[in-house]
This record gives structure tokens, sequence and C-alpha cells, in this order.
């Protein structure tokens, strides 16, 4: 009986026991469905085993919109706990598992596969590609982040969550204050999703490197598709630092090494570095994306080309190469001294420049313009005002002097709200709206969208701007409750409020996705935007080879130059297109990768041996294995190309 | 939008009144220290409203005039690739911003990381503040006295906090008398402090460090030096002296009320400094008996 002791929670209440009946009953639930309608074959077929960016992207987005549910759950809890002074809904224990999970399962498990959705399906259809440069890794790395969230949320179930907040400071997250298997479970599951993030960056810049379409300069390239190459080589210099971070934690907690203890010459202060070498550059590998797609969707529905281009380039290339300039900002208070600072507050205050620049050149670009408040326009008109806020305040925050006041405090967690909310999740609804018509062949309802957007922004300035107030009335983050005496009550009802009108929103958003699929057209071309780059010259839904002939780019926005001025686009004729085939070892592979995981975790070290093994024997399979792909035929090819649009306009 | 615009004002006119009823702490200084940084933040704000209006100015303007529903079906946007004038103003102006900003900064840093203005030349009062799981312990070394969970300091004299930590890094914070610094277990942060009025104020541990932490709270009482000097004087008397005992006791995980001792735990438990840096400080920590912990005393000769 003891061995299954270590499983147990260690702090139980009702709502985990629910939560667990939950998770049992919905598995039960997806197990008896698939057997009932026959679905295992189709599933094993066309999504566990496929290796289309496309699909892949798909995967993403579904994964990613669950983690959102999950992360947002969590954020309600803990704006309910403290709406009111000495709340009892939450003890101390349970709201610290509940903010620690919220910051990684927002962070690592929400914005990062939101923005790895969309670069996956968007990245190789901008750039002419058939798919990204290596298929196969690109599933090893969803299945890897797919396992490492998986198992990252059965730890409040089995053993505990994490309670050192999502930056898990040592010695705090070390054995002799952390003792449940919590920390293990933030240190395996981020070091499995990472090196699937660490795979997809290697990946991506490959594929915008080496496989871009004839003509298509490094200059000609849309916008999205260069901040997802900057992103990406962001993630290759950035990831290998997590990786080793994570290790060296694990070292610590499971080996009894003493890097980062109290005692015997560790170092409590090398974590907090270490974490924020990768942490801040994190921060823009978030970002990044998201400029690229407000770049797109502000070009689109002004209906005009985005002003000062070269700028736009020249700054994502700046702000990444500052992003790993600035770690120290995020503990000023560290006692390095007033030199250090000063040099880190100019490094952080200057990444306001070039992100200056990108906030006036949107403006500049819808001057003249003709817009349209679509629902992507309008997430992307209102990230405007809500992220320069956010940017000032950031500016603020990087003053060293001054930050010895905010630090730690509500200040700083309105601060980061305020620009990865309108920053990344604007951007990845607008984005999500904005393709859905190429993923699912149908549009968004627009009316509820707009309902939801307005819930969204609105609850979402709602909840964070009294925080602004609290921050500097000394409230502290992190705290589980405050007294009466402080007076912070009435500024933390209305976040909760708030909170409760951007779940509302949420909700809308979910409700559109419903009711669009049972109602909207399925009529609607491939262009339903009249938009400006290569994606949309695709059949929608997007056929799996992509282009049926490969497009030829003379300028940047080489479609809208073919629907305007008749540039040709495609040349030459159809010719037999070789695919890669699907296959099954990454999704075995990761699957192993969660049991290494888990055993790793509660220190079971036969199975973690076993699975250490299997995973090489997988990776030997791949090397020994002879897999040429296939080619599919030109008439197959005509024969699904005959209703396509572009060609049709190019033989009249 | 501009239902957002009238809403967003809103609540920015209900949180002003809101706040308007007294000051939020940071910006209600009580000491040289907290008050450069209030400027600061004030300095900081003025600037950065210059960058939010002009940016709200040109969005409205934007979205009000080219909103295709005003426009001709026919009218084509222009293609206007940019324009070097446009371009140097918006990297000329932030840069301007930015570098005024700095000097701002730097000079603040400088000025808050060193003693107070105006106290340079008298003897500042050094306090060893230490915390363990949720306390803090404040020894007076020269006083040789004790407190936990409150602190009492004379007013108009530079004070000098020394902090270290007995588990977890924590962040000593009084948001009226200046900023906050961390507390560890291997170093001496040294943090400079000046409260110019008296009364009581609010400190507290900013920095996240488990179960305990929302109640990782203490009191402070800044009073003019004679009442500060018979204070000490009364504790002195009546105390009870601090044992190695009673401390190990108090380092226990948990909460504890105030308390007042005679007699500081610096004695047999040096504070990570001088060549204590960088040893093993915990709880298990052996008793060196070659430790000199003449550290405390040779120290101030910079500031005689």
């Amino acid at each position: 009986m003891d061995y299954f002791d270590r499983f147990a929670i260690p702090h139980p209440s009702p709502a985990i026991y629910a939560s667990m009946v939950a998770i049992g009953l919905t598995v039960i639930a997806i197990l008896i469905g698939l057997t009932y309608f026959k679905k295992w074959s189709y599933l094993w077929r066309e999504w566990l085993t496929t290796v289309d960016h496309k699909r892949i992207g798909i995967m993403y987005i579904i994964a990613a919109l669950l983690m959102l549910f999950r992360g947002g759950v969590d954020a309600l809890m803990m704006r309910a706990q403290t709406a009111v002074p000495d709340n009892k809904l939450l003890d101390a224990q349970h709201y610290n598992e509940v903010f620690t999970t919220h910051g990684v399962v927002m962070i690592i498990f929400m914005a990062m596969p939101f923005i790895y959705a969309l670069m996956n399906f968007v990245v190789p259809l901008q750039i002419g590609a058939r798919d990204v440069a290596f298929p196969r890794l690109n599933a090893l790395s969803f299945w890897l982040f797919f396992m490492g969230a998986m198992l990252f949320n059965i730890s409040f179930v089995i053993g505990g969550s994490p309670d050192a907040g999502w930056t898990s400071y040592f010695p705090l997250a070390g054995n002799d204050f952390s003792q449940s298997v919590g920390t293990n479970y933030y240190l395996m599951s981020i070091q499995i999703a990472g090196i699937g993030t660490l795979i997809s960056g290697i990946n991506f810049v490959t594929t915008i490197f080496k496989m871009r379409a004839p003509g298509m300069k490094l200059m000609k390239m849309p916008m999205f598709t260069w901040t997802a190459l900057i992103t990406n080589a962001i993630v290759v210099f950035a990831f290998p630092v997590l990786t080793v971070t994570l290790l060296l934690g694990t070292m610590d907690r499971l080996f009894g090494t003493h890097i980062f203890s109290m005692t015997n010459g560790g170092m409590d202060m090398l974590w907090a570095n270490l974490f924020w070498v990768w942490g801040h550059p994190e921060v823009y590998i978030l970002i990044l994306p998201a400029f690229g797609i407000y770049s797109e969707i502000i070009s689109t529905f002004s209906r005009r080309n985005l002003y000062g281009y070269t700028s736009m380039v020249a700054s994502i290339v700046i702000i990444s190469f500052f992003s790993f300039l600035v770690w120290t900002h995020h503990f000023y208070t560290m006692g390095q001294g007033p030199l250090t600072n000063s040099i880190f507050s100019i490094t952080t205050m200057a990444i306001a420049i070039p992100t200056g620049i990108k906030i006036f050149n949107w403006l500049l670009t819808m001057r003249k313009g003709k817009i349209e408040f679509t629902v992507p326009m309008l997430y992307s008109v209102g990230f405007i005002p809500i992220f320069t806020i956010g940017g000032v305040t950031g500016v603020m925050l990087g003053m060293a002097s001054a930050d010895y006041q905010y630090h730690n405090t509500m200040f700083l967690v309105a601060h980061f709200h305020y620009t990865i909310i309108p920053g990344v999740v604007f951007a990845m609804l607008a984005g999500l709206t904005y393709w859905w018509p190429k993923m699912f062949g149908f549009m968004l309802n627009e009316r509820i969208g707009k309902w939801a957007f307005w819930f969204i922004a609105i609850g979402f300035n709602v909840t964070f701007f009294p925080m602004f107030f609290t921050g500097l009335d000394g409230q502290a983050r992190r705290l589980y409750t405050y007294s009466e005496a402080t007076g912070y009550g009435p500024l933390n009802m209305l976040s909760f409020v708030g909170a409760v009108g951007l779940a509302i929103g949420f909700a809308l958003i979910v409700y559109n996705v419903y009711y669009s699929t049972r109602h909207s057209s399925r009529n609607i071309g491939s262009d339903p935007w009249n938009a400006r780059t290569l994606e949309w010259a695709t059949q929608t839904p997007v056929q799996a080879y992509n282009f049926a002939r490969t497009p030829h780019v003379d300028s940047i926005e080489a479609f809208w130059d073919y629907k305007k001025k008749g540039q040709p686009l495609f040349k030459g004729s159809i010719e037999k297109i070789h695919m890669p085939n699907n296959s099954g070892v990454p999704f075995i592979m990761s699957c192993i990768f969660f049991v290494w995981g888990f055993s790793f975790i509660f220190s079971m070290w036969i199975p973690a041996i076993i699975t250490t093994i299997a995973i090489f024997a997988c990776m030997a399979h791949r090397s020994f294995e002879k897999d040429d792909g296939y080619y599919i035929p030109v008439e197959e090819i005509e024969a699904t190309e005959k209703d396509s649009e572009v060609l049709a306009d190019e033989n009249r | 939008m501009k239902r957002k615009l009238t809403l967003l004002s809103l609540v920015i006119g209900i949180l002003a009144v809101l706040a308007g009823c007294e000051p939020v702490m940071v910006l209600d200084p009580k000491g040289p220290q907290a008050e450069t940084i209030s400027n600061v933040i004030w300095i900081s704000i003025a600037t950065m409203a210059i960058v939010v209006i002009a940016v709200f100015a040109l969005l409205v303007y934007v979205i009000v005039k080219y909103r295709a529903s005003k426009q001709d079906e026919d009218y084509e946007p222009p293609h206007i690739e940019g324009n070097p004038i446009v371009e140097s103003i918006i990297v000329g102006i932030p840069i301007i911003i930015i570098i005024f900003l700095s000097i701002v900064t730097v000079r603040s840093t400088y000025e808050v990381e060193a003693t107070p203005k105006g106290y340079e030349d008298q003897k500042p009062l050094v306090v060893y503040a230490s915390s363990s799981d949720w306390k803090w312990h404040f020894s007076y070394p020269e006083e040789n006295i004790e407190t936990v969970n409150y602190l009492y300091i004379p007013t108009d004299r530079a004070l000098e906090f020394r902090l270290y930590s007995y588990g977890p890094i924590t962040s000593f914070w009084i948001p009226q008398l200046g900023g906050q610094k961390y507390a560890m277990s291997d170093m001496i942060t040294t943090l400079h402090l000046a409260a110019d009025v008296p009364g009581e104020y609010m400190g507290r541990n900013a920095n996240f460090s488990g179960k305990g932490f929302a109640e990782n709270i203490f009191h402070v009482e800044a009073m003019p030096a004679d009442e500060f000097d018979k204070w000490v004087e009364e504790v002195r008397a009546t105390a009870e002296p601090l044992t190695e005992d009673k401390f190990a006791e108090l380092l226990e995980p948990g909460h504890l009320g105030q308390m007042t001792f005679s007699g500081t735990h610096l004695e047999f438990l040096p504070p990570p400094e001088g060549h204590n840096h960088g040893t093993k400080h915990s709880h298990e920590r052996e008793h060196d008996t070659d430790d000199a912990h003449g550290d405390v005393d040779t120290d101030h000769s910079a500031h005689k």
C-alpha cells in the first residue's frame, strides 16, 4: 500500500475529486464513442500518424484551445478567491498550485502551441511550399508537446501540482521547501514539450530558408513568415538554455546535487538567471508571430500594402537581438548594484523603440486605406491601444529605480497581462478567425464574433486595469488573501467582474464555432477576405499537396498583384508530386516519452531505464527505415484541380 | 470602438474616484528614497502619457476617417512603400524619450542605492533583517537587541538594512520608505532607507515563499530619536535574552506574533558576509569556532 501512497494527492479538496471523476468519465466517453462509431482506424490513419503540416496545425489548435480553457478556469478561481478580503474559497496551498499551473499552462501549453498552430498551417502555404522541411519531425514536435501538456495536466489528480510559481525559483522549488512531486511534474513536462519546441524551431528555420517558392527573396516574404523565421531563430538559441536549466533542476531534485540549493555551495540566484535567459526571449517568441499576424490582417482589411516593410523587418530583427540582452530586468532587486541595473534598464527601454516603429507603421498602414471592421480587424485595432498601455507600463517597469517599487506587485501582473493578452491571445483569435475559412472551408459568424470581441476587450480592461492601482498600493502578487484593512477589496471585486466578462467572451467563441459549423455557408470560394498573400491562392480546403504547380513570386504581395495587375503566378504544366508517407513512430515515441517522464517524476528507475532504451530504439528504427514517400499522379491532381479558381482564371 | 473608448474612460474615471480617496502607498512617500522613486514614477507616467495620447489620437483619426463605410465604392487605396521623413520621426522621437528616461533612471538608481541624501555625514543605524519561513527577524547589533515581526526605527537618520534569509528568497519591502530588495541565504544585500515622518507603516515580504507567504508581514514604526533610544533602553532592561536554542525554535516554519529579545542571534549564527559569504548557512549549520564575527564593527570604518 505504501507504494501507492506516493500517487495520492497531498491536499485533497472536493473540487479536485470532482475533476478527477470528470476526467475519468470524459476519457471513458471518448473511448466508448470512438469504438461505437468505429472511428479508431480513421483516427489512426488520418490524424495520429499524419505528417501533413495542415493537420498538425489543426491538432495544435485543438490542444491550445483545450489548454486555454484549463488555464482560464484557473484564472477564474484566482479572481474568485481574491474578490473579497479573507476569502475561504481556496486555501493557501491550493491557491499556490492554481497560480502556478495557470502560468505554465497559459504560456507553455496555450500560447506556444497556438503560435505553432498558425505557423504550421500558414508558413508553408505563404512561401509556396508543399510541406515543412522535415514533416515527420514536425509530427514528433506536436506529439512531444501534447504529451508534455497531458503529463502536466494529470499532476493535480496524481501526486499534486507544482506550487512554487511558474518561475519555480529555487530554493523554494527545491526538495527542502517543496516536498511534493509537483515540481518534478513541472520540470519533466516542460522538458518534454520544450524538446518538441526546439525541434520545431530548427524545422521552421530550415523550411523558411530552403523551401521558398522561386523568386521569393527574403525581402519578398510576407510579414508573418518573416516573424516566424525570427521567432524560430530565437527558439533555436533560447530553448537549449531551458533544457539545460530544467536538467540541472531535475538533478537537484532527483539526484541530490547542490546546484541551486542553499547549502554546500549552491547558488540560488543561478536558477533565476538561467530561467530568465530563456524566459525573456520566450516572451518575444510569443509576441513576434502576433506582430506578423497583425501585419497581415491590418494590411488585408485596410486594402493597402504594409507601410514601411523594410523598417518592420529591421525592427523584428532588432527586437530579437535585444531580447537576449535584458533578462536581468526580472530581478533588479537581487542586489547586483546600480551599474548593472542601469545597463539593463537602458537595453530594456531600448526595445520600446522598434516596438514603437511597428505600432506607428500599422497606424500608417491604415491611413489612406479602406478599413473594413471584420472580426480579425477588430482584434487588431483593439490590440493597438491596449498593447500601447502594456508597452508604456513596460517602459516604466524597465526603469530600475522605479522597479524597486513595482517588483513582485500586481502592477507587474497587470503589465504582462496587458502585453500578453492583446499581444498573443487577441492575435491568435484574430489569426484563427482569419485563416479559419482556409482550414475548414466555412466562415465563423461575424455577429457572434463581434459580441465575443467586445466582451473580451472590455472584460479584459475591467479585469486588469485596477491591478495597476492595487499594485501601487502595495498588493504583492501571488497573495492568496488579504485583510479588510488593506482596502484592496473593491478593486479586486471589479477585477472579478471583468474576469466573468472575459469568460463570457470565450464561451461565445466556443458557441460561435458550434453555430458556424451548423449554419455557415460552405460556398465561399478560396479567397473570402480578398487577401494579399500566397496562402489564398490554394483551393479551399487545401489539398494535401498545397499547390498543384509551384508559384513564381515577383513581389511582396504576389497574390494581390496577380489579382490586380495580372502578374502571372503559376507557370508550366502540372507534374506528378512527391509526398512523404504517414508514420506512427512520432506518436508511439511520444507515448513512450510520457511514460518516461512519469517514471522520472516518481523516481521509478526500472521503467525509466526501459523507456529510455525504447526511445533510442525508435530513433534507431527510423535511421534504418527505407521510406521514399510516394507520388501523386498527374491525373489525380488534374481531377482535384478541376474546380480550382486560379486554374480556371489562367485557362480563360 | 467609440463604445469601447467611452467604457474605458468610464472605468478610468471610476478608478480615479476610487483611488482618489487616499493616495496609493507607493506614491505617498514618507522618506527620501521613496520620494525619489515616487518622483521617477510621476515623471515616467507623464512622459508615457504623451506616447499613449499620441497613439490613441492617431488611431481614432485613422479609423474614423478611413472607414470603408465613409468612402466611395471605387476608392482604391494607394500603394505607399514608406517615407524617410515620417520614418525618421517615428524612430527619432522615441529615441529622445528613451534617452531622457535613461538619464532619469541611471541617476535615480544610483541615488536610491546609496546613503539617502542629507544623511551622508552621520553614522547610519545598521539593522540586520533576516527572514525565515514566514517571519522577519530584526537584529540591532549596536543596540544589542532583536525583534521579531516588528521594526522600530528613528526618524531623520540613515538606516542601513542588511538582508539575508534562512529559507527561500524573500524580498524586504516597506513601500512608503523605499524600494524592495531580495534577501537570500548565501549573501548579504544592503538596502538604504530613511524615514522623514514619524508614523506606522506596512512592511512585507514581496517575493513568493510558499504557504505562509500572504501573512508574511511586519509592522514598522518610525519615531523621533529620543523615543527610539528610550525604547532600546527599555528592551535591554526588560526583554529576555535570545539564546541559541530559543532562536532555533523561532526558525521553525510557522507564524509568530511580535517578539522582543535582548542580545542578537548574530553572536552565535553569523550572517553570510565577510569570510562567511558563500559558506553553508542553513539550519544544520555547524558552529565554526574560528568564525570571527567582527565584521559588524569593522565595516563602518568607511562611514566614520
